[in-house]
Order: structure tokens, then sequence, then C-alpha cells
């Protein structure tokens, strides 16, 4: 029968259907961090049952807020440090090695096509970017996921989004998913997983692939997936080379997961991206997207490059190619977290950090930082801040603030501007 | 298992999000009793004081399309189950939210739209009693009593009588 990606993963993991309809699968990796994962260590310790599954396939971060800003915050990295150690989890990612999660561990070379993957974070979706299944989960599965290794599922349907045309000059990833969450609206992919195909994911950088796939929760969905390529392959290639020949063979094998010809949909969605504009949110949902052309010139007061989405080294240099020989308007306040130590240390190397400073740019330490409003950029009330997160939630970033959804290289005019910019009026590298 | 049950705090907005629920700024706390004064307090709907007589009392939550949406956090549930409320009922939910709520032993229940705009009618003193067993609950106000029929997977159902995932997981795996 044909199948698709996730039911192939479903088939390959599963450990006990309880109920029809329900399927509980074993976890290849369990991710945790400081936000979500104590409560589930301190409930496992009251329980008397203080134990993980198995210390290699825990791997833990601590990066909502780092380093600690307060007691609060340095009680939960501590909670999570004492724990790893206690359990001898090697992964363990503190404070001078820590980066925003989901691009810490893909960067790791944790994620392979085919695995099951769970974290207490919502946009775990995004490592379905290398065809895997990875779900965001709540505080009960992911303490049930260390403890046992296991977790409980409805099996998704799938909705397949094919991505053709050209993209154009200014468009990017970021554009794309903003499209694809507006036609499907913020619920219209729950329980289901969404799978990006065609040409232009194709020619997509994992990097770009893990921007599509981290907001498939911004649509309701389970997980965003691509099927696993050459691209995928090139990526791994430092952590895989000693289990295939070469890359080819790794190609082919990975091939196994990709969903069958026939296999069963419950929507088809064709986008064409040529004559895409720029796609910027408006309001506290991320479905509501605009042109760029309709809300440029509104005001901002700050510009927030990083997060899941796009704090990596492919999001600076575009933004850093805008940026570059150009100052940011003085009513802004800039502030750039490159994703991971590596990301910023590329950057550093690349000239790419010296350009955001000469820009005017506050360069932070890898952390979600402002994202989530924690730290690192709060908004005040009625502040607005144009940013290339995943979440325009009301309060986001800080009570009473607004925030703008859109591209690192929007972002980056916008800064220049401060006031919501089209990319496509700049030329990349310096002043006309 | 829990008891069910009581009155009910309306919600009329879709799209309800985790944020809106509990705040990022409070998810520093490590013990679910301290997230307890800070339930729905950045939420803004019409009609609706977070800090009004009348919350405090509330056992059940009826809303619209899409609660719980949003970021994963369990601080959601546990904020409700802090003030006493352990069933939300609405025209559907985001997936991590339903499930957190199963987990945590507690009740998302789905009703249709036409449903959940016949609860909506009941509004000012309406409580609402819920038939675990038998898949059944009953609104009460002024207006009158009326009965709904809901269903729930046979899994989430016995997440609820094992008092969560847990307890569920730990007996059988
Ligand atoms: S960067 Fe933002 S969305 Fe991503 S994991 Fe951190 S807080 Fe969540």
């Amino acid at each position: 029968m044909a199948m698709t990606l996730s039911e192939k993963v479903f088939q390959a993991h599963l450990r006990d259907e309880p109920f029809p309809g329900t399927k509980v699968l074993g976890i290849d990796v369990v991710m945790c961090h400081e936000i979500t994962t104590p409560i589930a260590i301190n409930d496992l310790v009251a329980r008397g049952k203080d134990r993980v599954f198995d210390p290699e396939k825990i791997k833990v971060v601590i990066d909502h807020v780092t380093p600690a800003k307060d007691t609060k915050t340095a009680q939960q990295g501590k909670i999570l440090r004492d724990w790893a150690r206690r359990h001898a989890i090697r992964d363990f990612f503190d404070v001078g090695r820590n980066g925003v999660c989901h691009a810490i561990f893909p960067e790791s070379g944790f994620i392979r096509p085919g695995y099951t993957v769970i974290m207490g974070d919502s946009h775990t979706c995004t490592h379905g970017a290398f065809g895997a299944f990875a779900a965001g989960v709540g505080t009960t599965d992911l303490e049930v996921g260390i403890l046992k290794g296991v977790c409980a599922f409805r099996e998704p349907n799938t909705i397949r989004i094919n991505i053709r045309g050209k993209m154009p000059e200014g468009v990017y990833a970021k554009d794309v998913i903003l499209s694809v969450i507006k036609k499907l609206t913020v619920n219209g992919a729950t329980d289901c997983v969404i799978e990006f195909h065609g040409e232009v994911v194709r020619g997509m950088s994992m990097e770009s692939r893990m921007t599509l796939c981290n907001m498939a929760i911004e649509a309701g969905g389970t997980s965003g997936v691509c099927m696993p390529d050459e691209v995928t392959v090139e990526y791994l290639w430092p952590f895989i080379s000693s289990e295939y020949k070469d890359k080819k063979a790794a190609v082919s094998d990975f091939r196994k997961w990709w969903s069958d010809e026939g296999c069963e949909y419950v929507m088809v969605l064709d986008i064409d991206v040529t004559g895409m504009e720029p796609q910027v949110t408006h309001g506290y949902k991320p479905d509501q997207v605009k042109d760029v052309s309709m809300i440029a010139g509104e005001p901002v007061d700050q510009v927030y490059i990083g997060s899941c989405t796009n704090g990596r080294i492919e999001d600076l240099r575009v933004a850093a190619a805008y940026l570059k020989g150009r100052t940011i308007a003085p009513t802004v306040r800039g502030i750039v977290s490159p994703a991971t130590p590596k990301v910023f240390r590329q950057a550093d190397e690349e000239g790419i950090i010296k350009i955001f400073m000469d820009a005017g740019f506050c360069v932070t330490n890898p952390t979600c930082g402002a994202c989530l409003g924690m730290s690192n950029g709060v908004l005040a009330p009625s502040e607005v801040c144009a940013s290339t997160t995943n979440r325009n939630f009301n309060g986001r970033m800080g009570k009473g603030g607004m925030v703008h959804l859109m591209s690192p290289a929007t972002a980056a005019v916008t800064a220049i501007e401060g006031k919501i910019a089209d990319p496509r009026k700049y030329s990349k590298g310096g002043a006309k | 298992m829990k008891e069910f049950g009581g009155k009910v705090l309306f919600l009329d907005r879709s799209d309800i999000n985790t944020d809106e629920i509990i705040p990022a700024k409070y998810l520093t706390e490590i013990s679910k009793e301290a997230l307890k004064p800070h339930m729905l307090e950045d939420l803004k709907v019409e009609g609706f004081d977070p800090w009004a007589a009348g919350v405090a009392d509330a056992r059940v939550i009826v809303t619209r399309a899409n609660f719980g949406c949003g970021s994963s956090r369990e601080h959601a549930p546990w904020v409700f189950e802090m003030n006493d409320i352990n069933v939300v009922i609405a025209s559907s939910f985001a997936r991590i939210f339903r499930q957190n709520m199963f987990n945590c032993g507690m009740l998302a229940i789905e009703l249709p739209e036409s449903a959940i705009d016949r609860l909506f009618s009941h509004k000012e003193g309406a409580k609402v009693s819920v038939d675990f067993e038998g898949n059944k609950l009953t609104i009460e106000s002024a207006k009158g009593k009326e009965p709904f029929e809901y269903s729930i997977s046979g899994f989430d159902k016995a997440l609820v009588e094992a008092g969560g995932w847990v307890d569920f997981a730990d007996a059988r795996y």
C-alpha cells in the first residue's frame, strides 16, 4: 500500500496500539530545554522515578533565558544541569556552548531521516526538514518520553504542498511559509503533517527547509516534513560518513522514507512563487499576512533578527547583504541574535558581525531572548517590532507590544528605514 | 479521577493561544501553584475581565475554535487546574493543548459549532454537569436545562480514568 513519509515512520516505530487510532511510538530523540523540562524532572523525583530511558537519546540545552537573568531562571538552569549530570547525559549544552534548541540540535547532527523526535516545545516540527516525524509535546508527554522512550499520537493526516516557480529577488523561505499559513489559516493543518514538495523546496538549503517546517505549527500542523535528498545528505555527511560508503548510498537509503506515489493526502495545495511579494504579518495571528507593498511605511521601534525560524547563518548572510555599507534608522533598536555559537563564529569569520555592528545593531549571545519576550529586547506597551521570529501573538514580545513577522531581508531593510520596507527596492552589498 | 462540572466561564473568541492563557513571563516558575493568580491575564475578549468576580468560582470553560493554539506549554492546563477548572468545551482544539489536558487527567471536549452556539445562549449563571461514563453533559441556566452528547477517544478516556498519561504509561510500558 502506498504510504506517506509519516505513515512509514509510524510503522517503523510502533510499540503499542492501546486503543484503535492511538499509536504509541518508540522515540529516537527526546530533546529538553529549561522551560518545560524542570517540572517533569521534579515530578519524576517526587514519584521516586528519577530515571531516564536512555541518556544517549536525550539531548539537553539551556536556551530560552541564558545566561540566567534572575534567581528563578538560574534555578531552572540548575535543575536541568544537575539532572543531566546525575544521569550522565552527554549532549548537554550550557552557557558558552548553547544555542536555540531547533538550531543547535540539527547542527549537531542529532536528527536523521525516519527518526521520531519529541520535545516540550511547539516548534519541534522544525526537524521534519530532515524527513523525520518531529512533534512538539507538553511536559507530561516529555516526562513519559524521558522515563519510557515512548509517546502516543493519533496517526496524522498529511497535507501536501507543491511549491513551484522561480523565487523572485527579495523573496525567501520565510515569505513562502507565511503565504502557506495565510492559505491554510491558523488551524487548517491541525492533526496533520504538512509535506513540502516541488522544485523550489528541492532547491532549498537545509536552513531554508527548516524555516519552512518551523512554522508548520502556526497552521496547527503536527510536523512539517521535507523528503530527504542530496541536500540532506550533504548537511549530515560529517555525522554519517562512517555509515555509508559514499553520498550516493546515503541518498538512496534516505529515499526509503519518501512518501510513495499514490499515497493518501487530505489536501493538496499548489503554490507558485513566481511573482510572490515579500510577506509580512499584521495583527495578532500568524495567518494575518499581507504583501509588503500593502503595509510598507508603518513605523517600527525595534527590529529583531534571530530565533529558531531565522537565526541561522544563511539568514544572517541575507540580512548582512542588505545592511552592508548602510546604517539603521536612529529611531530603531536593532537586535541580532545568532542562533548558535557556530553560527556566531561563522558570522564573525565572514565579517557579518562587523556589518551588523557598523550598521548599529546590538549583537546578543545565542538565545531565544526576545522571541518569547523573556529577555534581550522585551517591548514596552504600544511598541512595534519587526521580527524574523514565528509568533505575533498579542503580548508575545512584551505586554501590549505588536510584532510583525517577516524575513531577515525585509527585517534588515525595515531597520534601515525605521519603517516596514520592501527589500526589492534595495541592492544587496551596499548603498545604490 | 477528578470531579468534573460546575459554573461556566464563557470565552467568546476563537484562536485563544497559550500565551494568553498564561504569559511567557511566568514560565520561570517551577511550581504549578505559583501560576494560579495569572490565569488569562493577557486575554483580550469582549466583555471579559480576568479580575472580575465570577471568574474565580468557574469550573468549566466554554469557548470557540482552535483553543490553546501556539506554545506547547503545559502551564496552560496547569493554571486551569490550579484554579479548579478541569473541563474545557470548544468547537476545536490545538493538538498539543488537547493532549496536555487529557495527559493531566482533565477533559477537552469538542462539540460542533452549532452546539457551542447553544451553550453560549445560556450565558449568565450557567452550570455544566458532566456524565463522564455516559459521554454526556448538561448545561443548566435560567433558560432551563439542555443535554449534549460528546465523544472522546478510548485512549483519552482511559487517560482520564488513570489520572493522566504518566500513570497510564508507567503501568503499561
Ligand atoms: S526561538 Fe522562539 S519560537 Fe524558537 S524555541 Fe526559542 S522561544 Fe520558541
